[in-house]
């Protein structure tokens, strides 16, 4: 055996790397200063529409309500020619078989909350087999939630195992780990909680619900940037990314897109490693595409609403 | 596959990041035209243009294309008596008789002038010294308005700032200032010394004139009364003839220790005071636990901020052994994805060097470093074919005694050393004969208070680097030069104190 090939074993999840809040706050708002145009810009709006997961999570959904979203996820906006897709919508369990249904051979996928979506509050066994009934239902991903009281309470092998254990259960379907950083308290918790998902095997670490205030801020995404990238350097596995909730601009999409650029580079620029969650992006986005196309905005009356 | 921590995985096929991305920044020019720059500067003399009695003029270039932008007046003995004159004459009949909140006034106009027009002045300096458009947009103009508002609060109140005390004013202030923050350094030296009740003769570099001379355009339009700055340009000679003018009663010098030493010894044996900022060579280390990739971001911003045309410069690195291997793999990704280019570009992030003199030495310690047996690393990166470049430069394996550790360097070039205990890194960070900056990185409060007692250097930057603000008092140990400037201690070296 080569003496370079070693197993993947999981630090002391007590001491993850220390994060200076001030440095990545500086840092973060350096990303804001790179100034995107002309076909950078173009390239970028089609690059942001194509990495949407467009995401419906509410009480009232109803079947119409997630076929409507589908019918908009395959047909954006039809009066702009070449434009892609999004790469996912994102709907609870009980609504996965209508999606999969409404986006066949769209080649979107259909991903799932899960695991007591959005406090994570249940039983291990309700959390799997809330997960083996959205895959059994044909999603392709589950975005599912850490126990973050567990995590505040230093519990760090339970929080390690149920994701091993979802991920087990996920099957084929990718996983999505959320941290819900909003309810984290610091950016060494953000980190430490990275740390832990990426270690129990997750696919994709996921910022926030979108339930809970702040949600995903360019800080907290750079921090699970960095802590991506040296998981990566240690043991080649790659990772995704998906901040989720208050990005509904186009330009907050574009200094996301530099973030990533200049942290991860260009194997992590497709909507295989990098997402984001959000619902009315999309059309801020379409209404840029066309402006950069017709060189006018566009009333947002002519953009459909789902 | 359950999870990560049963994979197998080969550390040697792990390939690094790859920054070359398909998506790139399309150029985003700043516009030249947003700027007035004159065909050609006379001398700013008694509140007014005046011709050098030298007849002599010189053309000051840009640096990212060698284009000239304008022609700029020689000032010799002659001129320079003119403007200490024109500087004694303001001092006796006007700046000291008048009350100080209305010098307060004047220097807070010249402050919002400033601010109004701190789009053309970041552009003038940005086509005149090289710098990136971003860093003279949000460092160098801001920073300097900010100084003026600073001192202009204290002109009323220095009864406050040394209680029971006698104050006077010194009387003329002949200040000389270098190329590397222009404008900037112009604002550190006639605020204080505005404030204080001096008049000033100022210097520009003869690189970098126009912003000083846009300056004395913004005197004139604040009121400022005839004579009391003046500001003159030209050479070293220039320079050596205010130095040498036996009515100046303060010499305040910012630019390298050889010239500082000259200085020195010109002034020797005259009541002449002074202060001297010079070079330096500063110490950035790292500890083991700390925040590695802010630190990362702290030994960029350090080393190559202004293309590394910094006194206070954190050009030497230490890291602790532990993390060494992983720190410099990450400081080779970052400066990968540093844009080096056209200095307009809002973009850029490391800009033209300022001249073909200054190139010519940092390529010469880059030849010194590859012959004392140290590991260059620069990235890819494709320069403009005219003007003055210099990509960035880590050096590794380096040793204390080489003299790319030594000597200051005045570039975007980084010194990497290794050390193992703090005893250890502190010997090695204050064996330089300079004095000026340093910088700790560490999770721990202790250490950083541990390491700040015993670093010589005037300023000890922890967990961040090359951060200024006007109340924070700023000047070197040893060879770095004396004097403060900046805060409450910025005020002393304009003033007479008597109890």
């Amino acid at each position: 055996m080569a003496g370079n090939s070693t197993t993947v074993i999981p630090p002391d999840f007590r001491r993850t790397a220390p994060v200076d809040q001030t440095g990545i706050e500086e840092r973060a708002a350096r990303f804001t200063k790179r100034s995107i145009k002309q076909s950078s810009k173009r390239q970028a709006l089609n690059m942001v529409l194509n990495m949407i997961d467009l995401t419906t999570l509410e009480g009232k959904d109803t079947d119409q309500k997630v076929r409507q979203l589908c019918y908009k996820a395959m047909h954006p906006h039809d009066e702009l020619p070449n434009i892609p897709t999004v790469a996912a919508i994102c709907v609870y369990p009980n609504f996965v078989r209508v999606a999969k249904k409404a986006l066949d051979g769209s080649g979107i996928k259909v991903a799932s909350v899960a695991t007591a979506f959005p406090s994570g509050q249940s039983t291990r066994a309700i959390k799997l087999a809330d997960t083996r009934f959205a895959v059994s239902e044909g999603a392709d991903e589950v975005d599912m939630v850490i126990s973050r009281g567990k995590f505040h309470a230093g519990e760090y092998n339970f929080v390690f195992d149920e994701i091993a254990a979802i991920k087990e259960a996920c099957g084929q379907a990718r996983l999505k780990v959320i941290l819900e950083t909003g309810e984290l308290g610091s950016l060494d918790k953000v980190r430490r909680a990275s740390e832990i998902a990426m270690y129990a095997g997750a696919d994709f670490i996921k910022t926030s619900t979108g339930k809970i205030q702040p949600a995903a801020t360019m800080p907290v995404t750079l921090v699970m940037l960095e802590a991506i990238r040296d998981f990566y350097y240690k043991t080649g596995i790659q990772v995704g990314m998906k901040p989720a909730g208050g990005i509904s601009k186009s330009k907050l999409a574009l200094h996301y897109l530099v973030m990533l650029r200049e942290t991860l580079g260009q194997d992590w620029m497709s909507n295989e490693w990098f997402r984001f969650g959000a619902s009315s992006l999309a059309n801020d986005v379409l209404m840029q595409i066309r402006k950069e196309t017709t060189g006018q905005y566009q009333s947002a009356a002519y953009f459909s609403v789902d | 596959m359950a999870k990560t921590a049963s994979k197998q995985i080969n550390k040697a096929k792990i390939k690094p990041l790859r920054f070359d991305t398909d998506w790139q920044y399309d150029p985003a020019p700043e516009s030249a035209a947003a700027a007035q720059i004159e065909p050609e500067y006379g001398l700013f003399i008694n509140g007014k243009w005046q011709k050098p009695d030298s007849g002599q003029y010189f053309d000051t270039i840009n640096p990212a294309n060698e284009k000239t932008l304008s022609r700029i007046a020689v000032a010799n003995e002659k001129d320079v008596d003119r403007a200490v004159r024109a500087a004694r004459n303001a001092h006796e009949k006007v700046w000291k008789k008048m009350a100080p909140a209305e010098r307060g006034k004047y220097i807070f106009r010249i402050a919002r002038i400033i601010q109004e027009k701190a789009r053309e002045l970041a552009i003038i300096e940005t086509l005149d010294g090289g710098k990136p458009i971003r860093e003279s947009r949000d460092f160098d103009v801001p920073t300097a308005a900010q100084h003026f508002f600073y001192y202009a609060g204290w002109a009323d109140k220095l009864n406050y700032a040394f209680p029971q005390k006698k104050l006077n004013p010194l009387g003329v202030a002949g200040q000389i200032i270098p190329w590397n923050f222009p404008l900037l350094m112009a604002a550190w030296k006639i605020a204080p010394a505005l404030a204080t009740g001096n008049t000033v003769v100022l210097k520009p570099a003869e690189t970098t004139s126009l912003t000083a001379l846009k300056l004395a355009s913004i005197l004139q339009e604040a009121d400022l009364p005839p004579g009391v700055v003046n500001i003159i340009t030209g050479a070293g000679a220039t320079g050596a003839a205010l130095v040498e003018h036996p009515d100046v009663n303060k010499i305040a010098f910012t630019g390298s220790t050889s010239v500082g030493k000259i200085i020195q010894r010109s002034i020797a044996g005259t009541n002449k005071r002074s202060t001297l900022e010079l070079g330096g060579k500063a110490a950035n280390i790292v500890f083991e636990d700390a925040p590695l990739d802010q630190a990362v971001e702290g030994v960029v911003n350090g080393i190559f901020f202004n293309q590394g045309h910094v006194c206070c410069a954190g050009s030497r690195l230490y890291l602790q052994e532990s993390i060494a291997k992983e720190f410099i793999r990450k400081l080779k990704d970052r400066i990968s994805t540093l844009i080096v280019g056209d200095p307009m570009d809002k973009n850029t992030d490391i800009g033209a060097i300022n001249s073909k003199e200054q190139l010519n030495t940092i390529l010469r310690y880059i030849q010194i470093g590859k012959k004392e047996g140290a590991a260059i690393h620069q990235p890819a990166c494709s320069l403009p074919k005219k003007g003055f470049w210099c990509p960035p430069t880590l050096f590794t394996d380096v040793a204390q005694s080489n003299r790319i550790t030594q000597e200051e360097i005045f570039g975007p070039v980084l010194a990497i050393l290794t050390f193992r205990t703090d005893d250890e890194v502190i010997e090695k960070a204050n064996n330089t004969p300079y004095g000026l900056s340093a910088g700790v990185w560490t999770d721990k409060g202790s250490r950083i208070f541990n390491m700040t007692r015993r670093l010589r250097a005037g300023v000890v930057w922890a967990n961040t680097f090359n951060k200024f603000d006007a109340a924070a008092p700023f000047g070197g140990y040893k060879e770095s030069g004396f004097g403060r400037e900046g805060g409450l201690h910025g005020l002393s070296p304009y003033l007479e104190i008597n109890s």
